[in-house]
């Protein structure tokens, strides 16, 4: 074929004009992959050579002691830090190590904060709609419009996290718990292939703490869930495989009774406790 | 709460607006009035001198609220803003003396008096094309624009917040002051540009054209006021608003933070840019002292005294300072600058809000009724 020909050809898309995120491939299993990652600061290990493999549709629990590299592996994932060594991958085509925390995003990470993070001057509602997945490009920003079907899927998120009555209240008022449900709802407005959820419920009560489980279980299937927490009655009342981490790398992965029988795990972790 | 409307035609809905527009355009018109059809004897009489006394004012408001912009929404505390209204002010001042011609003391038809008494023999490059309105004109959004956008891109892309981001504005516009200074930069160092004669072909010294030109520079404050009122009521102010309280949270949202603090300090410069063009015509010069560091700490008084985050506010600090200022520096000229420190330190003590705080404390009353419909507007 000329040049010419090629060019003013109609049937063929040229590379540019392909979305550039094209949709994560799960194919062959895994969503998260995660091989020999290495993560230093000043010396100190925090992740030590880390294996870490999560399924499509998984909800995976993370425990661990204080500093066993926890939050700094979602990091990792996230795009915050940078490892020093090793691979991670999101399906079996997008390099996470290669993008930023935006493009990370986009591409269907969402992530909730140790702290709960919330937008307090921004009212319930509209801290959701920031997090709806759409364009987030400056001028589609500038220009968006609310639309009838936006609302519907505001409204339905705000029912699930049920902050229906204060969706006009400014997040700042909303209690420790109440925040942490907002901050899991923007989570859902953002549609996410996998979900990170830290700590999700420091600061919660008994009632609230069966909600965030029924919620959290009940999203396993559709999208990816991975829970690091604390609370040890949270985490076998949701967990269906445990991940225990310690010292950066991982130190046993099965069922909770698995691991919780294991007796290295006994020592470093549940030993403590028991 | 959002409506269906573009973003620019949003804000002529909104209650702020309209009182804003209102208020503003009710002043030039009886401005206008008392100044053209009042007997000149009269006590209501409002003399060229006063009205170019208030478009001065007009243009610290379109300042200001460029400031208010990045400042109160974005939480960039630029303390170089200055920078961008100097730089819109050289740029128009630099089209006022071309448009000199050989009117000047020494003659010359091309080089400006200040070329020739420094013996230089021809205009430097970056004096061509500024005896063409347009570009002038153009150059006024451009070069603040542009200086926003390498400056505002290295600083944002590196993270560079808060303080250490203030600190950084404060040293840009004083880098600038100090190059201005120089002769050998082809600005008229010290002395600055002077002596207009024309703009646009009107003598800027006759009463019409300096009430023209106060009337331009409400018309431009009233721009430039709805340009900000529709960003910060667009998904992009609130995305702004996140931006400056979690920005950590709104980069995970997925918005790229350093574009959307690129963007709005790009808008607000080129806002500054405008105001400087309108005051540079109005007080008929422009020298480095608009690049000083105090004039932009200055700025920043003004918005905190009005009211961060209302835009509105902004406006009201600005007008009310300076005719302070005006006032004060007639009647003891010492003593402005310490009653400017205290009136700043009794407005942060007791109206943290600032003047529009007071404002919206009547509005409170209001808002408890429209609660119930934007309820059922979300419904």
């Amino acid at each position: 074929m000329s040049m010419f020909e090629q060019l003013t050809n109609r049937e063929r898309v040229f590379e540019f004009l392909e979305p550039a995120q094209s949709p994560v491939d799960v194919r062959h299993g895994p969503i998260l992959y995660m091989e020999d990652v290495n993560v230093s600061f000043d010396g100190f290990h925090a992740i030590n050579n880390l294996n870490l493999t999560i399924d499509d549709g998984e909800l995976r629990c993370i425990i661990g002691p204080n500093g066993a590299g926890k939050t700094t592996m979602m990091d990792i994932i996230t795009g915050k830090t940078r490892p020093d060594n090793g691979s991670v991958w999101f399906g079996s085509r997008h390099n996470l190590l290669t993008m930023n925390e935006p493009e990370i995003a986009s591409l269907g990470i969402g992530r909730k904060f140790q702290k709960p993070t919330v937008f307090e001057a921004l009212t319930v509602f509209e801290n959701l709609e920031l997090a709806m997945a759409t364009n987030k490009g400056i001028w589609p920003t500038l220009t968006a419009i609310l639309k009838p079907e936006h609302r519907d899927r505001i409204g339905e998120v705000l029912e699930t996290i049920k902050l229906e009555p204060l969706c006009n209240k400014p997040a700042g008022i909303l209690s420790h718990g109440q925040k942490q449900w907002l901050e899991i709802g923007m989570l859902l407005m953002q549609k996410p292939r996998l979900l990170l959820v830290d700590e999700p419920v420091a600061g919660m009560t008994e009632q609230e703490m069966e909600r965030t489980a029924e919620l959290l279980t009940s999203l396993a299937g559709k999208q990816s869930v991975v829970v690091v927490e604390h609370d040890m009655g949270f985490v076998r009342s949701i967990a269906r495989k445990v991940t225990v981490l310690h010292q950066g790398s991982v130190l046993a992965e099965g069922t909770m009774d698995q691991v919780s029988n294991d007796p290295e795990v006994i020592k470093v972790y549940l030993g403590e406790e028991a | 709460m959002a409506s269906s409307q573009t973003w620019l035609f949003r804000p002529f809905q909104e209650r702020s607006t309209q009182i804003f527009l209102g208020v503003l355009f009710s002043a030039l018109v009886l401005v206008t009035f008392l100044h053209l059809f009042m007997p000149q004897d009269s006590a209501l009489h409002v003399s060229a001198y006063t009205v170019t006394l208030l478009g001065k004012y007009l243009c610290y408001a379109l300042l200001a609220v460029a400031v208010d912009l990045v400042w109160g929404y974005l939480g960039i505390l630029s303390l170089g803003h200055g920078a961008f209204f100097a730089l819109g002010g050289y740029a128009m001042g630099m089209y006022l003396m071309r448009q000199i011609g050989d009117r000047g003391t020494y003659g010359d038809p091309l080089l400006p008096d200040f070329m020739v008494f420094l013996n230089w023999q021809e205009l430097p490059w970056y004096w061509l094309g500024f005896d063409m309105a347009w570009f002038a004109f153009i150059m006024v959004l451009l070069a603040p624009g542009l200086l926003a956008l390498v400056f505002g891109f290295l600083a944002f892309r590196s993270r560079v917040t808060g303080v250490y981001l203030s600190i950084i504005t404060q040293a840009l516009t004083f880098a600038l002051m100090l190059a201005f200074f120089r002769n050998e930069m082809g600005f008229g160092g010290n002395n600055g540009l002077t002596d207009f004669r024309d703009i646009l072909g009107f003598n800027l010294r006759s009463d019409a054209t300096r009430l023209g030109l106060f009337i331009a520079t409400g018309v431009a404050l009233a721009i430039g006021y709805v340009i900000c009122r529709g960003i910060v009521t667009s998904k992009l102010g609130r995305v702004s608003i996140a931006c400056r309280d979690a920005e950590a949270r709104t980069r995970f949202l997925g918005y790229r933070v350093e574009r959307v603090q690129l963007f709005v300090f790009v808008v607000s410069a080129m806002l500054a840019g405008v105001a400087g063009a309108l005051y540079v015509p109005q007080v008929g010069i422009i020298n480095p002292s608009e690049f000083s560091p105090l004039f932009s700490i200055e700025i920043v008084v003004w918005v905190a005294l009005g009211g961060r985050a209302t835009l509105y506010g902004a406006v009201i600090g600005a007008i009310l300072v300076n005719y302070a200022k005006t006032v004060f520096t007639g009647v003891m000229p010492d003593a402005w600058l310490f009653a400017l420190g205290a009136l700043f330190v009794l407005v942060t003590v007791f109206l943290p809000k600032g003047i529009a705080g007071l404002l919206q404390k009547d509005r409170k009353a209001n808002a408890n009724d429209d609660a119930p419909a934007a309820q059922e507007a979300t419904a």
